[in-house]
């Protein structure tokens, strides 16, 4: 099922990412590509399989539920365009 | 024709940890902003998340409170759930999806229609996200990310509930039940434990109807009065011939009404995926045996074994069992009990002492009377000493730290009057006295009575014994 340009739109919007028509339409082929690769994929039969989760076999780590980090404020907020009072300042969000 | 409310919760309980669901940085509630949110909180490139152990202890205990080993996943997988929002700084929220920790078990609710089994549909650990404010800069959002990363377990209902009365009893026994397994401190100010709630309406029977999703509910009185207004609102427009929006709404508590969130200009869409930096969680059948064993006695059993081994109704059971502290403060007092039943002490302690309690906005872990000091004093109710009422002064002076029952009796002395021979004389000084009340008594005017036994017990500073006191005036006007 190949994508159509208004779907790459939509998921580079998503994505938070700016393209160009130009872009879009590059991008079009090079997914529709991936999603003829994933079209093969999703015919084999899988009835019975475990879905897998995880590249590796691997357990989660947990540890112990301790205060390991010290206040890094000052340090993380020099970094940040705009800070004051202790709050990171973006442009105005209302829900 | 009538319409049905259907309605599903969906709760968020902070788990109280110490430390944050993936990284070290602390949990603890109003720090100044930003000093408790650590690399990894904050999303710097190349931090990874590392799980916390006692919070996926947390949510394997509820899950065995609610649902037994059949509720634990043995097998969860962590997922992002994608969204961009500045207080979210990984731009995806770490949660559960397809595999959660918990799935199913029931929570057991109380109305005055009866008992009700709610069917839970998951649980799942996630991490919160920082906090937004809008009103201290003119043309900014200030970001605090302290609360980003602090562990979460979002509860979801089936849609059980068919009213606003049920939905507030069961938010409130899941809120007793999170506090009584420890897992959550139950804070609805500091949001420690807030409600969405999923309503809609259809005809009995019928399929379910759209639903609106109601968010930001952090008290049992906003949870009722919101759900009251939304199925009033739906109803309306259904009976207008109209159709309802599946839509988010806020709950204005000022104007008491719910309102339509200003929607996206596209539908959330999360693309939820595994997350590739943390592995499958897996619970072994050791690791749980150790959490169940664990486990106090909860609520529901303790209230069955409260109408077998004491006698108790279900209400007075429910009752004492809305906290641990209360419940086992009962069973304290019973077992040091000599005289009184198991159903005077729950009366003492859901009437005068929960009231003695409220009064003084403590609990039970700072209240100074010791269960042992408590079945004393109702002891001395039981063998005649005291009447209930001076009894409920001693219970005063006993939590203000003047002694035990014995000690305030002698003090302020307190000793009920139970001679025969000196009631007599005081009744005799009383029935003298007030000739009036006599004579009205005896042509049949009962209030008189009352007014007479008044006199009695106020002649003796409240220490005649209530009980002789009617027999021998009574004797005493018939002879």
């Amino acid at each position: 099922m190949p994508l159509s340009l208004d779907e790459v739109r939509r998921i580079a919007q998503l994505a938070r990412i700016g393209v160009s028509d130009a872009e879009a339409r590059t991008v079009l082929v090079q997914l529709n590509d991936i999603f003829e690769l994933i079209g093969r994929m999703q015919k084999v039969d899988t009835e019975g399989v475990e879905p897998m989760s995880h590249g590796q076999d691997l357990k989660l780590r947990l540890r112990d539920d301790a205060v390991t980090e010290r206040d890094q404020r000052e340090g993380f907020q020099s970094l940040a365009p705009q800070v004051e009072q202790g709050l990171y300042l973006v442009p105005k969000v209302i829900e | 024709m009538n319409w049905e409310i259907v309605i599903g919760l969906e709760t968020h309980a902070q788990l109280s940890t110490q430390s944050k669901m993936f990284s070290g940085a602390s949990t603890a509630f109003g720090a100044a902003p930003n000093t408790q949110a650590s690399a990894v909180d904050i999303a710097l490139p190349g931090v990874l998340p590392v799980a916390n152990k006692d919070a996926v202890e947390r949510a394997i205990r509820f899950g065995l409170a609610v649902g037994g080993e059949n509720a634990i996943n043995r097998r969860s997988v962590f997922a992002r759930k994608n969204y961009f929002y500045p207080d979210l700084p990984k731009g995806y929220q770490i949660s559960q999806y397809e595999l959660p920790i918990v799935k199913g078990g029931e929570i057991r609710i109380l109305t005055k229609s009866g008992e009700k089994a709610v069917r839970l549909t998951r649980a799942h650990l996630e991490e919160d996200a920082g906090k937004s404010l809008h009103e201290a800069f003119r043309d900014s959002s200030g970001i605090d990310l302290n609360r980003a990363g602090v562990p979460l377990l979002e509860i979801v209902s089936e849609p059980d509930m068919r009213s606003a009365e049920e939905a507030v009893a069961y938010a409130k026994t899941l809120h007793s039940l999170v506090r009584w397994i420890g897992i959550c401190d139950g804070n609805m100010q500091e949001g420690s434990f807030r409600c969405d709630a999923n309503v809609s309406v259809r005809r009995p029977g019928g399929p379910l109807g759209t639903r609106a999703e109601i968010k930001n509910l952090n008290s049992f009185r906003f949870l009722e009065h919101a759900i009251e207004f939304e199925a009033k609102r739906q109803i309306d427009i259904l009976d207008d011939g109209g159709k309802i929006v599946q839509e988010t709404r806020l709950y204005d508590a000022d104007r008491d009404e719910t309102r339509a969130m200003r929607t996206k200009e596209e539908a959330h869409d999360y693309r939820y995926f595994p997350d590739p930096d943390l592995s499958p969680l897996e619970v072994s059948e050791k690791w749980m045996g150790e959490i169940k064993a664990k486990l106090p006695e909860l609520p529901e059993a303790k209230r069955k074994r409260y109408q077998i081994e004491y006698a108790l109704s279900l209400y007075d059971a429910s009752l004492l069992t809305d906290t641990r502290e209360k419940a086992e403060y009962f069973e304290l007092v019973c077992r040091s009990l000599e005289g009184p039943a198991p159903k005077t002490v729950a009366n003492w302690i859901t009437g005068e002492l929960s009231a003695l309690l409220n009064d003084r906005g403590i609990d039970f872990s700072q209240l100074l009377i010791s269960g042992k000091a408590f079945a004393k004093l109702l002891d001395r109710i039981k063998d005649g000493t005291i009447s209930a009422n001076v009894a409920k002064e001693i219970l005063h002076g006993m939590a203000n730290g003047e002694g035990d029952a014995d000690a305030i009796i002698a003090k302020r002395g307190l000793k009920q009057i139970s001679d025969a021979g000196a009631i007599e004389k005081i009744v005799d000084q009383v029935i003298a006295a007030n000739p009036k009340q006599v004579e009205d008594y005896r042509a049949g005017k009962e209030k008189a009575f009352n007014s007479l036994v008044g006199q009695v017990m106020k002649a003796t500073q409240g220490k005649a014994n209530p009980a002789q006191v009617n027999e021998i005036l009574k004797r005493k006007l018939a002879g």
